[in-house]
């Protein structure tokens, strides 16, 4: 028990490692900052063009989201961050965090949103349309407020997941808040930094994972 | 060099591609066997779960809910470093795919087991009453009555979650376990050349692709229609 105790909560040691796992938290909110909205503005973007009217764009639409889908997060960093330099492209570990996340989370939020957009029927566009809005405003004005509304709680629970993904960017040295807590673990060989880290991730994240699990509790309600 | 062949040797080198097949296919093995334990140990431990909460009994469902809420707020990757730095030095030395497997069947089980129970909750109460009024037991009633209209609900949101939380296999990279994205990431710096990478990248695309679409296909199938 005793072991436990000194082995992950280990109150001298994460006071210590306090500075360095809160300026990484920083970086995980600087993080998130750019890849939630980046991920919720292309979702809507692969939803809408997942509308489109030519075939060919809904084919590539479709395609593109199955193969974000499919490919880890962590797979397609890596791929960006050390295959794409030798072609040239050699992008900061943040910028890769931001394309790889950008490209994954499109598609995950595009599915929702695409839920979201068929859950509004076809007669509030029409009537929408009737009175004299155009195409556009219809759509912006009438229809995308009422389907975000309908898969809010998905977008929440999507945006958890975000979050938690961005721990991922300690992979490619992005010095965020697991990383930097890795890091005072490998100095200490004590792993009460981490789970330091861990309790940041809980106080951040468990209201919001309650609020889900609240709001999913009425699954087909 | 014209840039075709540039492109050709960076992600798709021939000779490349032969040598390092045999890695890539052993890396998929490994992926597909941790895979499917994740999500048989998972989905179990999720429906144990679930049968627990639906006794009622205030102290388990305390355990579950808390359980529960910390494995779906915390980030894989955190729990994967801490059972796999933490646990050796407390006397228990577990194997690296041994510590991915738990991490991810625990995560598993926590969704799958909030999956279930909100499945439940949406059976409406007057299910459970006239069952019960026509002599079924307590688990006949929910065995033929609540799980059946519960798990149509659940399917495709339980889908979903399984493939995210099983794609999560490639954290193992991360601390060794020889599945797909550490084979490619061994072979690139050993041949200092991105075709390994994209062989990787291929390779969940050949597993995962399928796995999406037959998602989607179970989501329409499933879809709960109403009148």
């Amino acid at each position: 028990m005793d072991a436990i105790l000194q082995q992950f909560f280990n109150v001298d040691i994460m006071v210590q490692a306090a500075p360095l796992v809160f300026r990484g938290l920083g970086m995980t909110l600087l993080v998130c900052a750019a890849v939630v909205p980046l991920g919720l503005a292309g979702g809507l973007m692969v939803a809408l063009a997942g509308r489109a009217r030519s075939r060919g764009v809904r084919f590539i639409v479709a395609l593109m989201i199955d193969v974000f889908r499919a490919v880890p997060p962590l797979v397609l960093l890596i791929f960006i961050y050390a295959g794409l330099p030798f072609a040239g492209l050699r992008l900061s570990p943040f910028a890769s965090v931001c394309v790889a996340f950008f490209l994954n989370n499109s598609a995950y939020y595009g599915e929702i949103y695409r839920a979201g957009l068929d859950s509004v029927g076809a007669g509030q566009r029409e009537a929408a349309r009737s009175t004299g809005l155009t195409a556009w405003q219809a759509m912006a004005y009438v229809v995308i407020p009422q389907a975000v509304r309908n898969v809010l709680p998905d977008l929440v629970s999507n945006t958890v997941e975000v979050v938690k993904l961005t721990s991922l960017a300690s992979v490619v040295a992005l010095p965020e808040m697991l990383y930097s807590a890795d890091m005072a673990r490998s100095l200490t060989y004590n792993s009460s930094p981490i789970v330091l880290a861990a309790l940041v991730y809980l106080v951040l994240l468990w209201p919001a994972v309650r609020l889900t699990s609240r709001l999913e509790h009425r699954l087909g309600g | 060099m014209d840039n075709r062949t540039l492109f050709i040797d960076t992600f798709f080198k021939p000779e490349l591609i032969v040598r390092y097949l045999p890695d890539i296919l052993k890396g998929m093995l490994v992926t597909i066997e941790i895979a499917v334990l994740v999500v048989v140990a998972g989905i179990s431990l999720g429906l144990a779960l679930t049968v627990v909460r639906s006794l009622g009994s205030r102290l388990f469902n305390v355990l579950i809910v808390v359980f529960v809420d910390v494995a779906r707020a915390l980030p894989p990757l955190v729990l994967v470093l801490i059972v796999y730095f933490g646990l050796p030095n407390v006397g228990i030395l577990l194997p690296s795919y041994a510590v991915l497997w738990l991490v991810l069947s625990l995560v598993l089980a926590a969704f799958a087991e909030e999956i279930f129970w909100a499945g439940i909750l949406s059976v409406r109460k007057g299910q459970w009453e006239a069952a019960r009024s026509t002599g079924l037991t307590y688990s006949q009633a929910l065995l033929h009555v609540i799980l059946p209209q519960a798990v149509r609900l659940t399917v495709p949101p339980l889908t979903n979650r399984t493939i995210a939380i099983t794609k999560n296999t490639a954290l193992g990279t991360v601390i060794g376990v020889p599945e797909i994205l550490n084979q490619a990431t061994t072979a690139e710096s050993f041949s200092f050349n991105a075709t390994p990478l994209m062989m990787g990248a291929i390779a969940y695309l050949v597993l995962f692709v399928p796995v999406v679409i037959a998602g989607r296909y179970i989501e329409t199938r499933f879809a709960w229609r109403r009148a």
